[in-house]
């Protein structure tokens, strides 16, 4: 009884005073297997919210604040997490992991605060009227999974006909989720589907490299993340599976996925959906957050990949903020109107332009129906000599067609287990 | 003073046979439970239901079951992530084929799934000991997380295959699905490891228990006195799996609500059970409690405490946690190797011969 006492101490002195502020929970992973993408994610996260509030004084005069808690990538952590951080008035969640999502969602749903899942998590969420709470806009793993088939496609002449393609995925929610459109995919384009999994933390992946040399598929796509990308990069190398030929999704282009393999990694490519070039609010965040000495991280990740998600990622959800700001004319939002806000968010042309990061991500707006966004994605290629990704299309569409039939009948099953009356909630 | 057998008279065999022969242990007893079942039920929020006390009375099934197994069978077991899943799966497959179900039976059922298939990971124990029955069991621990990973039946064809528990209710006072409430889940809960704790304690003082004893001390001297060896250990394998199982179903139903087998069930779950029991101390129901808070509450503790009360850094006091719970661990092993039900003994030892040692 005494430990639990002194952990009544303990949290009692993690209370802290409630003040006017916007609290803006950052479920982070430093540590682990996958720390290598999740510290770039949240040093971009965290050092927007440190940028608006030093620069602009807040979202709406209100300064943002941001509760950082480790996960280790661990669901059990997430909602250790979750539980801690949500009395402190969180006004939207984003785990950047896909089994903490599923964990998280019947309970977001519950307690009214948003969940923002941007490009992983349950890619159903897109249905508005089945997760009131849940968005995952700019785009989800159907629509990067769409998105490859389409550019391979217009490699190809726009015909995928008995072309073989592999996808290497990480054994969990994540992996699995492109599977079955693929499958559909398949079906329409005529290409032949094989899925090799790799299981978790995926440092072992000689069996199915072997596989792949044997197989020899004109493509491969990955579904990884952390350490698995890094190896599945050194292991096409140490293959010599074509680089051109071996996509992988956005989750599995970053920096630090293709430098360990050198050059040999030079014209690997992968899917984004921020575009990744040196935006002027680069600058900004080097003056007022790097300089100053209230950086997240050493500064050394600002501009890389994932640094650049992160930031796109808070930029959404201060938008979304001012948004909600504007719908219900009260600086001090709680989590109900941050929904609203999301919900009505719009990412014009101009209003990127004007906030320093030009074409980062493609225009969209939210509705009650669609939590989805546009769904668009583009290809980026590494370029090992330069040390660059550079984007090789512009933002391609998904193939709705595919994608809305199976967003619906996921979206309806989740419904119908869980007893939701699928609609649009007037609030 | 207060702790010792003289002037407790016992006029019946039944008082003699209690499980707390002596009157303070009795009445320390009956305070916890007082204040387990009558006093944090209301005081009980979210944070400390789902952070600190759910993990704690799941993982306290679970290391009771394992030892029972390991602790008092002597049978090492390293597929109690393997058996976990198995509950949670029964559970999940249990609740959605069945819908008005009563959750309670649901755990029940699982827990009876789970055991069937430990008895069948138990056969092996006949021929093989030791080390490669440890090798056995982590066969069993890698087959039955990529069974439930390959099959989609498994978990209905979900795209994800991630499982997720519906809402489901006792006496209409819903504890699993998202609109639970703190005291109900954890009355829930505890429920199960009174249960648990209730049958492991009598078990282990009767026939059964002795046998299990016999087999762990030296299996062929109780050969040789009568024991049978398939029954003795086939029983350790069933009573602990049922353990399990139920603790599987709890973890995956109440708790978390929706897994990934090979996240929430992988090798490092057995490997923690494991820990928890050796810590805790073999052979012992208070160990077995004592080491799941120990690893289960400590990390959480600290994180509070480096985090919250002392502002580290998230990733330095990630990394620190695992440094100093280490160390605890390396510490206590040291300074008592039969664990902390060990020092518990040892303090109650010294408390009865207080304030007079010689």
């Amino acid at each position: 009884m005494t430990r639990l006492t002194t952990l009544a101490l303990g949290a009692a002195l993690a209370a802290g005073p409630a003040l006017a502020d916007l609290v803006f929970p950052d479920l982070s992973y430093r540590t682990g297997p996958y720390a290598a993408g999740g510290i770039p994610f949240s040093d971009g996260y965290q050092d927007y919210f440190a940028l608006v509030n030093a620069r602009d004084g807040g979202i709406g005069g209100v300064p943002a604040r941001v509760v950082e808690c480790e996960t280790a990538y661990n669901t059990e952590k997430g909602v250790e997490c979750y539980e801690a951080t949500k009395g402190e008035g969180a006004l939207v969640y984003q785990p950047l992991s896909t089994g903490i999502t599923y964990q998280l969602i019947p309970k977001v749903q519950a307690d009214g605060i948003p969940l923002h899942t941007m490009g992983y998590g349950r890619t159903s969420a897109a249905n508005g009227e089945v997760f009131s709470h849940v968005f995952n806009y700019p785009a989800n793993y159907w629509d990067a999974a769409s998105v490859a088939i389409s550019y391979l496609s217009g490699e190809n002449g726009g015909d995928l006909t008995g072309k073989k393609i592999t996808l290497l995925y990480h054994n969990s929610a994540y992996g699995k989720e492109p599977i079955r459109t693929l499958e559909e995919l398949a079906a329409k384009h005529g290409y032949e589907l094989t899925t090799i999994a790799v299981d978790h933390p995926g440092q072992e992946q000689g069996s199915q490299w072997l596989r792949i040399r044997r197989e020899r598929p004109d493509y491969v796509i990955m579904w990884g993340w952390g350490v698995m990308n890094q190896v599945a990069i050194q292991e096409a190398a140490n293959i010599r599976f074509p680089m051109e030929n071996f996509i992988g999704n956005w989750w599995a282009g970053a920096e630090h996925d293709v430098t360990p393999a050198g050059a040999a990694a030079n014209g690997y490519k992968s899917l984004n959906m921020n575009r990744v070039v040196d935006y002027p609010v680069f600058d900004d965040i080097r003056t007022y957050v790097v300089e100053a000495g209230n950086a997240a991280g050493d500064g050394s990740n600002v501009g890389s990949v994932l640094y650049t998600r992160g930031m796109y990622a808070a930029m959404l959800a201060v938008e979304a903020a001012k948004t909600a700001q504007e719908i219900h004319g009260v600086a001090d939002i709680d989590a109900g109107m941050m929904r609203d806000g999301m919900e009505a968010l719009e990412m014009t042309a101009a209003k990127m332009e004007a906030l320093g990061m030009p074409g980062i991500g493609p225009e969209f707006s939210v509705t009650c129906q669609n939590h989805g966004g546009s769904g668009l994605g583009l290809v980026q290629q590494w370029d090992a000599a330069a040390g660059t990704w550079t984007p090789l299309t512009d933002f391609i569409a998904p193939d709705d067609a595919v994608i809305d039939p199976l967003i619906a009948a996921d979206s309806e099953a989740f419904a119908a287990e869980n007893g939701i009356t699928p609609g649009c909630a007037e609030s | 003073m207060f702790y010792r057998e003289a002037g407790d008279f016992k006029t019946r065999y039944a008082d003699d046979a209690q499980s707390f022969p002596i009157a303070f242990d009795r009445y320390r007893y009956y305070a916890v439970m007082v204040l387990a079942l009558g006093v944090v039920p209301f005081i009980v929020n979210d944070y400390w239901a789902n952070a600190v006390l759910l993990p704690f009375l799941i993982w306290s099934v679970a290391a009771i079951g394992l030892n029972i197994l390991t602790g008092y069978c002597g049978q090492v077991s390293l597929g109690t992530g393997g058996f976990m899943a198995v509950g949670a799966f029964a559970c999940y497959k249990l609740m959605t084929a069945f819908p008005g179900l009563n959750i309670g039976i649901v755990v029940l059922l699982s827990g009876g799934v789970t055991a069937g298939v430990g008895v069948l990971f138990g056969l092996p124990s006949l021929r093989i000991k030791g080390f490669y029955l440890a090798v056995a069991t982590l066969a069993a621990q890698f087959f039955l997380v990529w069974l439930f990973n390959r099959v989609p039946w498994f978990y209905n064809y979900s795209a994800s295959g991630q499982i997720s528990a519906p809402e489901r209710t006792v006496f209409g006072v819903p504890v699993t699905g998202p609109n639970t409430d703190a005291w109900a889940t954890y009355l829930f809960c505890l429920v199960f490891l009174i249960g648990a704790a209730w049958l492991a304690r009598n078990l282990t003082r009767g026939a059964v228990g002795r046998s299990w004893m016999a087999i762990r001390d030296m299996d062929i001297a109780a050969e040789i006195i009568g024991v049978n060896p398939l029954r003795a250990k086939l029983t350790a394998f069933m009573v602990s799996s049922f353990l399990v199982g139920i603790a599987g179903a709890l973890f995956f139903s109440v708790y978390l609500g929706a897994v990934e087998v090979g996240e929430a069930f992988g090798i490092q779950k057995s490997f923690l059970v494991l820990f928890m029991v050796i810590i805790g101390g073999l052979g012992s129901i208070f160990g077995s409690m004592a080491g799941a808070a120990f690893m289960v509450l400590l990390p959480v503790f600290l994180k509070n405490l480096l985090v919250g009360g002392l502002g580290w850094d998230t990733a330095l006091a990630a990394h620190f946690e695992l440094v100093i719970v280490g160390g605890l661990i390396i510490f206590f092993l040291i300074v008592e190797p039969h664990g902390l039900a060990r020092l518990w003994e040892l303090a109650k030892e010294k408390l009865r011969l207080w304030p007079f040692p010689h």
